[in-house]
C-alpha cells in the first residue's frame, strides 16, 4: 500500500511541479508584492490594504464587483436551466446539433467575441443603434453612460458563459433516473412540481457547483470589461481585475495592484466555504 | 588603480571623444576598441505606419555595420500596454534588453534604473538647439538626462480640423489663420472662438470629435485647455492646487465645450477620434497625423480638406499636448557605451529626417532645430497640411497634462484620466466643489510613496 502510494505521488509530481510553478509561486509573489511601498522598497506590512479601506473608488470597486458577479451567475444560472431543459427535450437525433451551436460562444476566445460586441455597442458606429434609428429610436450609449454600461458588460459575460452552465446543467439532467419522473406522474405531479421536486433536489449539487466555479470565474474576470469599457465612464465599471491592472500597470503602483487584486481571495473563500459546505452535508445526509 | 575592464574602457572612449567632438559630429563618438563590440539588445516601439520599422531597422543595422555591434531588434507593440508589460518586466528582473524605447511616463517611473546619457543629450542640443519644456520635464531626474527623447512615436495631438466645415459652419478659414510656409495668424483662435466654432458645428450636425475618456487622446486635450487657464491640480513642489479659481474656470469651460461633443464621448477611446473624422461626421478632432493619413487611405475626400494647426489661445497661453517617446538604456544593459553611440547615432538630422518621412509626418523630433523636414512640407493632399503639425514657428507651449505636478504623482492623474473624469462628473451634474473634492481627495491618493 505503501509503494502504491509513493508510485502515485511520483507519478503525480509533474503536475504538482506545474502547479507549484505556475499557481503558488505566483500567489506568493503577489502576497509578496501587495507587502511593499509604491516604490518596492520597503517593507509596509498591510498598509496598503489599509490605503485602499480608505479610498472611495475601491469601495465601488467591490460594489461593481459584486453587482457584476452576482448578477451575471443569477442569469447565466436561469439561462443554463431554461435551455439545459429545452435541448434535453429535444430528440436525440438533432440534440447534437443544437449542443454544438449553443456552445459557441463558450468556445470562442472571449478577447476575440468581445471585440466583436465592442463593434455592435461602439460609440460612433453601433449596430443596435442603427437598428434602433430604423424604428426612430434614440441611439443608446451603450458604454457612455453608466447604467447602460453595467448593462452591457453583463449582458456580454451572460452570454459568453451561459453556455457552461448550460452543458452542465444538461449533463446533470440526464443523469436524473427516468423512473422518478415516472412514479411523479403517477402520482398526478404536475410540470411545475416535476422541476421543483425531482429535478432540482437532483441537480442541486451540480448547481452549486457550477455557480461557485462560475462566480470565482466572473469575479476574476479581466477580459470582457477591459474591451468593452475599460473600467469606464468615470471607473464605473471596473472590477477587481480592471482596476488592479490600471492602478498596478498602468499607474506605476504594482504593489497596490496586487493589494487590489488580493481582495477577491477573502470574498471567494467565504463563497466557497458556504457553497462546499452545504454540498458536503448533503452528502453525508444522503 | 585605474578600473580596467571592457566597461569602463569603452565607455571613457566614449565620453572623451564625445566632449571633444561634441561640435564636429555627434554621430561619432563610439571608437570600437578592442572590447567594445558585441551585441545590442534593442526593444523598439512596433510603429503603426506600414513600413516605419524597415526605416529604423536599416538605420540600426547601418550604424551596426559601421561599429561592428551585433544587433537583435524586436518591435513590441504598444496594443493591450505590450511595451509597457515587458517594461515592467525587465524592471522586476533587471535582465532584457539594454535599449528600449519608453513611452511618455516610463523614463520618470523607472528612473532609478536607467542610464544617465548627459554624454549623449548635451552634444544633440548643442548641435540641434534645446528641446521643449515636456521633454526636460518628463526625461530628467536627478539633474541628469536618463532618456533621450525619441523621434518615433513622439506626437503633437493638436487640432485637425474640415477646411470646408470649419468654414462653412463656424465662419473660419484655418488654412488662412495656419498658412503653408509661413508664421500662424492666429491671434483671434482662442477659447471663446473654439467654443464658438463647437457650437455652430453641432447645431449643424458637424459635431467635433473630442473625446472625454481616459485614454491618451483626450486626457491629453483636456491637460492643455487646463494649462491654458493656467488651472494645474498638483504644483510642481507637489501641494495640491485642485480648488483654485483656475481650474474652477477651467472646469467651467469644459462643461460648456462638453455640452456640444458626441453624447457618449466619455466612452471614447484613442480609435474614436479617428473613426469621427474618417466617417466625416466631424468639423475637428484633437490628433496627430494619424487620423488624417488613415482618411487618405479610407476616405480621401475627407483626407482632402483636413488641415493640422495650433491649438486655440487661453488666459494663461496657447498650449498644445505633446506625447514624447523616449529612448533609454538600462543600467544593468550589457553593452551601455554600444547603446549611448546608437542612439546619438539615431538622434542626428538626416536619421530623423529618413523616420519622419517613413512614417508620413507623423513622428517627431524633440530639439528646436528639426521642425523643417520637407516631409512636413510637402505631404499633402492639401499639400501643407502638416506643415504647421511640428511646431516650426514655436507658437505654442508644448505641454502635457498633469505638469507641472512631480511626475510620479502626475504619471497618476494623467493614467487615471483625472481631469476628463472631473468634466465628466461636473457634465452629469455633480456639483463643482464636489467635483473638486473627489478630484482633491484623489491626488491625495497618489502622493504615496
Amino acid at each position: 500500500m505503501q509503494r502504491k502510494s509513493t508510485i502515485a505521488f511520483f507519478m503525480a509530481l509533474p503536475l504538482i511541479a506545474l502547479i507549484a510553478t505556475l499557481v503558488l509561486y505566483p500567489a506568493g509573489y503577489a502576497i509578496h508584492l501587495a507587502t511593499l511601498n509604491k516604490s518596492m522598497e520597503r517593507f509596509v506590512g498591510l498598509g496598503n490594504f489599509f490605503f485602499l479601506f480608505k479610498r472611495e473608488t475601491f469601495w465601488m470597486v467591490v460594489q461593481q464587483s459584486c453587482i457584476f458577479a452576482i448578477t451575471a451567475v443569477i442569469f447565466k444560472a436561469l439561462i443554463g436551466f431554461v435551455v439545459a431543459h429545452f435541448v434535453h427535450n429535444i430528440p436525440a437525433r438533432g440534440q447534437r446539433k443544437w449542443r454544438g451551436m449553443l456552445l459557441v460562444p463558450w468556445v470562442i476566445p472571449p478577447a476575440m467575441s468581445c471585440l466583436a460586441w465592442l463593434w455592435l455597442f461602439d460609440p460612433s458606429y453601433s449596430a443596435f443603434n442603427w437598428i434602433l434609428a430604423l424604428f426612430g429610436i434614440e441611439p443608446v450609449p451603450w458604454t457612455g453612460h453608466t447604467g447602460w454600461a453595467r448593462f452591457s458588460v453583463i449582458l456580454v459575460n451572460i452570454w459568453i458563459g451561459a453556455p457552461f452552465f448550460m452543458i452542465m446543467y444538461l449533463a446533470a439532467l440526464k443523469s436524473v433516473p427516468e423512473q422518478l419522473y415516472e412514479a411523479a406522474a403517477i402520482d398526478g405531479a404536475s410540470w411545475w412540481q416535476r422541476i421543483w421536486y425531482v429535478t432540482l433536489p437532483m441537480m442541486r449539487n451540480i448547481i452549486a457547483i457550477t455557480a461557485l466555479f462560475s462566480l470565482i470565474v466572473t469575479f476574476a474576470n479581466f477580459d470582457i470589461v477591459r474591451v468593452l469599457t475599460a473600467g469606464g465612464p468615470i471607473d464605473t465599471t471596473h472590477i477587481f481585475g480592471t482596476w488592479s491592472f490600471r492602478v498596478g500597470i498602468e499607474g506605476y503602483d504594482i504593489p497596490l495592484g496586487a493589494a487590489v487584486s488580493l481582495f477577491m481571495v477573502p470574498i471567494l473563500a467565504v463563497a466557497a466555504v458556504f457553497i462546499l459546505r452545504d454540498i458536503t452535508r448533503r452528502g453525508n445526509e444522503s | 588603480m585605474p578600473k580596467t575592464g571592457p566597461s569602463s574602457l569603452s565607455r571613457r572612449k566614449f565620453v572623451a571623444t564625445t566632449a571633444a567632438a561634441s561640435a564636429v559630429a555627434v554621430a561619432a563618438p563610439y571608437v570600437r576598441g578592442a572590447h567594445a563590440a558585441g551585441q545590442l539588445n534593442i526593444g523598439f516601439w512596433d510603429h503603426w505606419v506600414p513600413g516605419a520599422n524597415n526605416t529604423l531597422t536599416a538605420l540600426v543595422n547601418e550604424w551596426a555595420a559601421k561599429e561592428k555591434v551585433e544587433v537583435k531588434i524586436d518591435y513590441i507593440t504598444s496594443q493591450g500596454n505590450k511595451n509597457r508589460l515587458t517594461i515592467a518586466a525587465e524592471a522586476q528582473a533587471k535582465s532584457g534588453h539594454d535599449i528600449f524605447a519608453y513611452p511618455t511616463w516610463e523614463p520618470q517611473a523607472y528612473a532609478n534604473l536607467l542610464e544617465p546619457v548627459d554624454d549623449v543629450m548635451e552634444p544633440l542640443i548643442k548641435k540641434y538647439g534645446k528641446v521643449n519644456a515636456t521633454v526636460e520635464y518628463l526625461g530628467r531626474a536627478n539633474n541628469k538626462w536618463i532618456v533621450v527623447p525619441a523621434t518615433v512615436g513622439s506626437q503633437i495631438k493638436g487640432p485637425c480640423s474640415r477646411i470646408d466645415l470649419m468654414k462653412k459652419h463656424a465662419g473660419i478659414d484655418v488654412q488662412a489663420m495656419y498658412p503653408a510656409g509661413s508664421a500662424p495668424k492666429a491671434d483671434q483662435w482662442n477659447l471663446d472662438a473654439f467654443l464658438k466654432a463647437a457650437e455652430a458645428c453641432h447645431k449643424a450636425g458637424a459635431t467635433f470629435g473630442i473625446g472625454l475618456g481616459i485614454t491618451s487622446d483626450s486626457v491629453d486635450t483636456a491637460g492643455a485647455i487646463f494649462h491654458s487657464f493656467g488651472a494645474a491640480l498638483v504644483d510642481a513642489k507637489g501641494n495640491i492646487t485642485v480648488k483654485s479659481d483656475a481650474v474652477r474656470q477651467a472646469l467651467d469651460y469644459f462643461k460648456k465645450l462638453a455640452a456640444v461633443l458626441p453624447a457618449d464621448a466619455p466612452a471614447w477611446d484613442d480609435a474614436s477620434n479617428n473613426k469621427w473624422l474618417v466617417s466625416g461626421k466631424g468639423a475637428l478632432i484633437m490628433n496627430p497625423p494619424s487620423a488624417w493619413a488613415v482618411a487618405k487611405r479610407d476616405a480621401p475626400q475627407v483626407a482632402e480638406q483636413c488641415w493640422t494647426h495650433g491649438m486655440p489661445s487661453g488666459p494663461k497661453g496657447r498650449y498644445a499636448p505633446f506625447l514624447p517617446y523616449f529612448w533609454g538604456i538600462w543600467n544593468f544593459g550589457k553593452n551601455k557605451p554600444a547603446a549611448k553611440s546608437l542612439l546619438a547615432a539615431l538622434s542626428q538630422r538626416e536619421a530623423a529626417e529618413k523616420m519622419v518621412a517613413a512614417s508620413a509626418g507623423y513622428d517627431l523630433p524633440s530639439f528646436e532645430k528639426l521642425t523643417d523636414f520637407k516631409t512636413w512640407a510637402e505631404e499633402g493632399p492639401p499639400k501643407g497640411t502638416l506643415y504647421h503639425y511640428p511646431n516650426p514657428h514655436n507658437h505654442q507651449v508644448l505641454s502635457i497634462a498633469a505638469a507641472p505636478a512631480p511626475p510620479k504623482i502626475a504619471a497618476q492623474i494623467y493614467t487615471q484620466g483625472v481631469q476628463t473624469k472631473m468634466v465628466v462628473r461636473h457634465l452629469q451634474g455633480e456639483a463643482m466643489e464636489k467635483t473638486l473634492a473627489w478630484a482633491a481627495s484623489e491626488c491625495e491618493g497618489f502622493m504615496r510613496t
